[in-house]
């Protein structure tokens, strides 16, 4: 388990230099911990986070590891500490992108945020909603959604490819579902 | 040859205007003389573009500061002659004052770098929720939105002015447009290189049959086009544009020759979406405009 402060220059995330500085902090670590991962990105400490810095930061990183053709490795990422605020700019910037990507709350729940169709969106709820760590097939899923095994499956092929659900063993756990002890990376003063 | 420029008594971005229509079809070169010395009252707005035209000019032009008093004393808390110091030959007392000023939420600023946007961040933060939610009576919500939007029009100058630029914060009471409701507004002014030439700057860029600075304005501001390929540019104004949607605000951005406004959806505000062969004046102009919630 990793824990790392990557930000410790600014209070506030704002300017695309300062996020294209801190999403470089960021992959160098995740360089060091290997191809396969999943990263908490905390952001509780950040007071502002603006539309550029958030396109620096949350959008470009996504797409360096989230892609349907060929993924640059197996890295996860799960957002904690979302403000109101934050969400403007990273909905603004998930939306130009066309990417999503999975929240955590005080709580506990996950939510999917960004551009997923519907299909997509049943299919990861009712995985997220087995219960920490629990693992969904193929035949589950499509049972659950009423769509064919194929159609089920090309779906969850699909969510795994934007790295919102972890395959495991044979089946899926959602990102988010499994993480709540899992230390976080933190974006801080 | 020297051309003495007369500054109308009331000072925005509409009078601002008046100056610009005396000082446009002088050489750069040239002499000039910006006489403010009958102004009664200065926008953010208008402060912001003195300094800008200063900037634009080759010789270095004359300022006669306010005979008033009150208004001598509000030009300098508002940190507008410690600026102008530099860009003018300054005629006249100027009164230094150390004494707050309640209503400005941030003064007269120069912007040129990065870490310029992150001090102007970290100032404003704490006075805009005190002006915001209890003068204007706005929801709480608006302040980080407040000073995104403000962080995003600072930024503009570092990522396309070319030069450095000039913002200020404050809030007043809008007398003849409103009935004295209040307003707090952004203005962001440089004399770069301005939204036409910006794109035109953009990898491949062709030239359309018709294209000038409306037309610049319109692409970037209403469609989100940058001179940067990477689609995660232009997201800045697009907030910008949403933020004044939410508040009923308004935005106005001045280049070249034209200015174009995203106007509220309240009537509060009669302007023209989109004016063009307006006097010639470089670089960006950015005014955001927040009314006071009534119940």
């Amino acid at each position: 388990m990793l824990r790392k402060s990557v930000c410790e220059l600014y209070s506030n995330l704002v300017t695309r230099p300062t996020g294209a500085a801190v999403r470089c902090e960021i992959e160098q670590e995740l360089d060091r911990i290997g191809d396969r991962a999943l990263t908490v990105i905390d952001f509780s400490h950040v007071g502002l986070l603006d539309f550029s810095c958030a396109d620096e930061i949350v959008a470009k990183l996504l797409l360096q590891y989230v892609s349907l053709d060929a993924p640059r490795r197996e890295v996860y990422f799960l957002f904690r500490g979302i403000s109101e605020s934050h969400m403007d700019a990273i909905e603004a910037v998930l939306e130009r992108h066309k990417l999503a990507l999975v929240t955590q709350h005080a709580d506990g729940g996950s939510r999917l945020v960004g551009i997923v169709d519907v299909d997509e969106r049943s299919a990861w709820e009712i995985i997220s909603h087995l219960g920490a760590g629990v693992s969904a097939d193929v035949a589950e899923v499509a049972d659950a959604t009423g769509l064919s095994r194929e159609h089920a499956e090309r779906m969850l092929d699909i969510l795994w490819r934007r790295r919102l659900v972890i395959r495991h063993d044979n089946g899926y756990v959602a990102v988010g579902s499994a993480t709540a002890a899992v230390g976080p990376m933190r974006l801080d003063a | 040859m020297t051309t003495i420029i007369n500054v109308p008594h009331s000072l925005e971005d509409k009078s601002f205007e008046l100056v610009l229509d005396q000082v446009a079809p002088l050489p750069l070169d040239e002499k000039i003389i910006v006489d403010t010395r009958h102004a009664r009252w200065a926008s953010p707005y208008a402060l912001t573009a003195l300094l800008a035209l200063a900037q634009s000019r080759a010789e270095r032009p004359v300022l006669y500061v306010p005979e008033a008093e009150n208004v001598s004393h509000y030009w300098s808390r508002m940190d507008f002659f410690k600026h102008a110091a530099e860009l003018y030959e300054i005629q006249g007392r100027v009164k230094s004052t150390k004494a707050a000023e309640t209503s400005v939420l941030l003064e007269v600023t120069s912007i040129s770098k990065s870490d310029d946007v992150h001090d102007v961040v970290d100032k404003i933060q704490q006075r805009a929720q005190d002006a915001l939610v209890k003068n204007l009576n706005l929801d709480a919500k608006i302040t980080m939105r407040f000073t995104m939007a403000l962080s995003e029009v600072c930024q503009n100058i570092v990522e396309h002015a070319g030069r450095g630029g000039w913002v200020a914060v404050q809030t007043y009471t809008w007398r003849v447009r409103l009935g004295g409701r209040k307003v707090v507004v952004i203005a962001v002014c440089d004399p770069g290189i301005g939204f036409r030439q910006s794109l035109e700057s953009a990898p491949g860029f062709q030239k359309r049959e018709r294209w000038d600075d409306g037309l610049a304005l319109e692409e970037t501001v209403m469609r989100g086009a940058s001179r940067f390929r990477d689609p995660g540019r232009g997201q800045g104004l697009a907030g910008v544009r949403k933020f004044v949607g939410t508040w009923d605000g308004k935005l106005s951005i001045r280049s070249g020759t034209a200015r174009i406004a995203v106007l509220p959806k309240g009537d509060w505000d009669e302007d023209e979406p989109l004016l063009e062969d307006l006097s010639y004046f470089p670089g960006a102009q950015v005014q955001i405009t927040i009314p006071e919630r009534v119940a």
